[in-house]
C-alpha cells in the first residue's frame, strides 16, 4: 500500500511543473499565440525563485519573484509576437535561448558558480507537520503549499477560459479574431493577457522545480516545457484535459523508473512515456484540433 | 537569415578575439612572464563548475606558481568557439594549448596537425585502439573503472541493506564503465549486494536533469538502497538533494563532492585532471613531452576515491587497508574489471 502511496507521490512531484507549463501554454494558446518560450520561461521562474528566496531569506518572497520573472518574460514574447506581429516560433525559440545564457551568466555573477546555486528553503505553511498523513510522501506533497497553488490555479484558469465572458472573448481572438474584433474586444490587449497567464503559470512551474532542488541548476529546466506543450496538445487546449496528460505523462515517467531496475533493457524503458503519449494519441484522444488563428498574427487593418 | 548568420560569424570572431586581447592583458589569462606559455580552453561551464574545469584550472594555476610559465585561458559559451579557441592560441605565442573534455577530442587532433611546432594536451581524450594521434598530441584518458571499483567495494562495505545503487547520466559506454567498475568492485566484497541501476535518459539532457536524478534516487532509496554513486553531471546533484532527504549516503564523482550535501557523502570517485594538467605543463616545459595516448589508471595516479575529514566517519583503518589491496592488485592486473 505504501509502495503505491508513493508511487503516486511520485507521479504528484513529477506532473507539477509540467501541468502548470501545459495550462499556460493552454491560455496563450487559446488566446492566439503559439508559446515555445514555456522551456525559458520555466528556466527563468525557476532562477528567479532561487534568486528571490536567496536575497529575502523567504520562499514567499521567491515565488513572488518566479511568477514576476515568468510573467516579464512572458511580456517579451507578447511584445514581439502581438505588438510587432513577428513569428511566434522564432520568438519563443530566441526566448529559449536567450534564458539559458542569461541564467547561467547570473549564476556566475551572483553566486560565482557555473553549475549551481547556494541551498535555498522550500516553502512550507506547517500543513503536513498538522494534518493526518503529512509525514508520507505523499502528504508532503499535498500539503505543499505551491502543490495546492498549483491545482487552484489549473481549476482557476478552467473556469475562466470556459465560463466566464473574459474566457469566451479570449478563446474568440484565438479562434475568430475578426469576430471578437467586431464585437468590440481588443484582440491584442486579450493575446496579451493570455500570455502573460502562460508567464505566470510557466514561472511557478520554475519555481517548483527549484523548490525541489533546493537551489538552481543551470538549464535544469531540462525540455519540460516542449513535453507541456506535448501535453497541452493531448488534453485538446483544456486546462483539465492538460493536466491530465501532465498527470499519464508523470505516471509513465514513475513506472519506467520503477521497470528500469527490473533487469528490462533500458532503451526499451525509456520508450515508455513517448510510446504512451503516441497510444493515447491514436486510441483516445483522437483528433487534436489547434484554435484556429493560433500562430497567425492578427492585424486588425485586415492587410494580412 | 544568411545576413543574419554571417553577422553573428563576425560577432563570434570578433568576441573571441576580444577574449583573447584580454587574456593576454591579465584580465584574468594572466600576462606573459615567463618563457614558457600555456593557453587553456575550458569545456561549456567554465571556471566554477565544481568538477572537470575547476580541476584542469587548479592544475594550470599551480603550474603558474611552481613552475614560473605564464598562463591565458578562454571559456567558450558555446560549441563552435572550442576549436576556434584553439586555433587563436596556437596562432599565438601558446607554446602548449590544452583542451578540457572530450568534446575537444576532433577539433584538437585538427588543430594539432595544421601546427606541427606547438604542443597539445586534451583531457577525457576520446580515442578508440589503432587510431592514430599526432606526435604533438597528448590524449589523456582515464580508467573510471577502477576509481569506480574502488568505490563500489567501499559501498558493500559500508552498506546496511545489502543493497546499493548507481545513477547514471546518459546510457553510453562511457558511463557504462563507471556502471561495470562499481558493481565488480560490490561483488568483490560481497557477491550477494544488490545493486540497482538508473540512468536518466539517451541524450546529452540526461547530465542536465537534476530533478529526474532526484526521482531516481529516491525510487532506488524507496527500494532499500541506503548508498547510491552517481555519474551523471549536474543531475547528480539531484542524488545529493534525495540523499539528504532521505538520510542515505550518495557517492560523488569526477571530483571532491562533499560539499553538495555534508554529512551524506561516503566519498567521491575522483579523476586527478589537476594533478595531470600540471604533470603534462611540467613534461612539455622540461622539454620531456611525448605524444600519445596516456591512459591513467590508479597505478598512474589518474584515479582515486576521495578521502577528506568529510569522508573519515566511514573510512576506517580496515576499510581503507582493504581498499588499498583492492587498488595494489587492479594495478598489478590481478584484478580485471569488466568495461560493460
Amino acid at each position: 500500500m505504501s509502495g503505491i502511496l508513493s508511487l503516486l507521490a511520485q507521479t504528484l512531484r513529477i506532473s507539477v511543473p509540467y501541468g502548470l507549463a501545459a495550462t499556460g501554454g493552454v491560455c496563450s494558446e487559446r488566446g492566439g499565440v503559439v508559446n515555445i518560450a514555456l522551456e525559458g520561461i520555466l528556466l527563468h521562474g525557476a532562477f528567479f525563485a532561487v534568486v528571490g528566496t536567496h536575497y529575502s531569506g523567504s520562499p514567499c518572497v521567491g515565488i513572488l519573484a518566479a511568477a514576476a520573472g515568468g510573467v516579464a518574460t512572458a511580456s517579451v514574447h507578447a511584445f514581439v509576437t502581438v505588438t510587432c506581429k513577428a513569428d511566434q516560433i522564432v520568438s519563443g525559440l530566441a526566448i529559449n535561448i536567450a534564458a539559458f545564457g542569461l541564467t547561467r551568466g547570473g549564476l556566475r555573477l551572483l553566486f560565482a558558480s557555473a553549475s549551481n546555486s547556494p541551498r535555498i528553503p522550500s516553502p512550507d505553511a506547517g500543513l503536513a507537520a498538522r494534518l493526518p498523513g503529512g509525514e508520507s510522501a505523499l502528504g508532503a506533497v499535498l500539503y505543499d503549499p505551491l502543490f495546492l497553488l498549483a491545482v487552484a490555479l489549473v481549476a482557476a484558469a478552467s473556469w475562466l477560459l470556459f465560463r466566464t465572458g473574459l474566457g469566451l472573448a479570449l478563446r474568440a481572438a484565438g479562434e475568430h479574431p475578426e469576430a471578437a474584433h467586431s464585437a468590440g474586444f481588443s484582440v491584442a490587449r486579450l493575446r496579451w493577457l493570455g500570455v502573460l497567464a502562460s508567464g505566470l503559470l510557466g514561472g511557478l512551474g520554475g519555481a517548483w522545480l527549484a523548490f525541489e532542488q533546493h537551489s538552481f541548476t543551470d538549464q535544469m529546466s531540462g525540455g519540460r516545457g516542449y513535453i507541456a506543450l506535448a501535453a497541452m496538445i493531448v488534453g485538446k487546449w483544456h486546462p483539465l484535459g492538460a493536466a491530465a496528460a501532465c498527470l499519464l505523462f508523470g505516471a509513465a515517467e514513475t513506472v519506467q523508473m520503477r521497470l528500469q531496475g527490473s533487469g528490462a533493457p533500458t532503451q526499451l524503458m525509456q520508450m515508455i512515456p513517448f510510446l504512451l503519449t503516441i497510444l493515447v494519441l491514436v486510441l483516445w484522444v483522437g483528433r487534436a484540433v489547434a484554435p484556429a488563428a493560433s500562430g497567425r498574427p492578427y492585424d486588425p487593418e485586415g492587410e494580412s | 537569415m544568411i545576413g543574419a548568420g554571417r553577422g553573428r560569424a563576425i560577432g563570434l570572431a570578433a568576441g573571441l578575439a576580444l577574449a583573447a586581447l584580454a587574456g593576454c592583458g591579465g584580465q584574468g589569462g594572466g600576462e606573459r612572464s615567463g618563457d614558457f606559455h600555456v593557453g587553456l580552453v575550458f569545456d561549456v561551464g567554465g571556471i566554477g563548475d565544481k568538477s572537470f574545469n575547476d580541476l584542469a584550472y587548479a592544475g594550470l594555476m599551480q603550474a603558474k606558481r611552481e613552475l614560473g610559465i605564464s598562463a591565458e585561458y578562454f571559456e567558450p559559451t558555446q560549441s563552435g568557439d572550442r576549436e576556434a579557441a584553439l586555433r587563436l592560441f596556437a596562432q599565438g605565442d601558446a607554446d602548449l594549448v590544452v583542451g578540457v573534455g572530450f568534446l575537444f577530442s576532433d577539433d584538437i587532433r585538427a588543430v594539432a596537425g595544421d601546427f606541427p611546432e606547438k604542443q597539445f594536451v586534451c583531457v577525457d581524450y576520446s580515442w578508440s585502439e589503432g587510431q592514430e594521434v599526432p606526435p604533438n598530441l597528448v590524449g589523456l584518458k582515464f580508467r573510471e573503472e577502477e576509481g569506480s571499483f574502488l568505490v563500489g567495494a567501499l559501498a558493500a562495505m559500508v552498506t546496511g541493506t545489502g543493497t546499493i545503487g548507481f545513477v547514471g547520466g546518459m546510457d553510453i559506454p562511457l558511463i557504462h564503465k563507471f556502471e561495470a567498475g562499481y558493481r565488480a568492485g560490490a561483488a568483490a566484497v560481497e557477491p550477494r549486494t544488490r545493486v540497482l541501476v538508473h540512468y536518466a535518459g539517451v541524450t546529452a539532457e540526461a547530465f542536465k536533469n537534476p530533478a529526474k536524478g532526484k526521482e531516481l534516487a529516491l525510487a532506488q532509496y524507496e527500494q532499500g538502497a541506503d548508498i547510491i554513486f552517481h555519474a551523471s553531471g549536474s543531475t547528480g546533484l539531484g542524488v545529493f538533494e534525495a540523499a539528504r532527504q532521505k538520510g542515505r549516503l550518495v557517492i560523488g564523482v569526477d571530483a571532491d563532492q562533499s560539499a553538495e550535501a555534508p554529512g551524506h557523502v561516503l566519498t567521491s570517485m575522483v579523476k586527478c585532471v589537476d594533478r595531470v594538467v600540471f604533470e603534462e605543463i611540467r613534461r612539455a616545459l622540461k622539454g620531456d613531452f611525448a605524444g600519445g595516448v596516456r591512459i591513467l589508471g590508479l597505478a598512474e595516479g589518474g584515479v582515486d576515491y576521495a578521502r577528506g575529514a568529510e569522508n573519515s566517519e566511514w573510512l576506517t583503518p580496515e576499510r581503507e587497508a582493504r581498499l588499498a589491496d583492492f587498488a595494489r592488485a587492479i594495478a598489478a592486473g590481478e584484478i580485471r574489471i569488466p568495461l560493460e
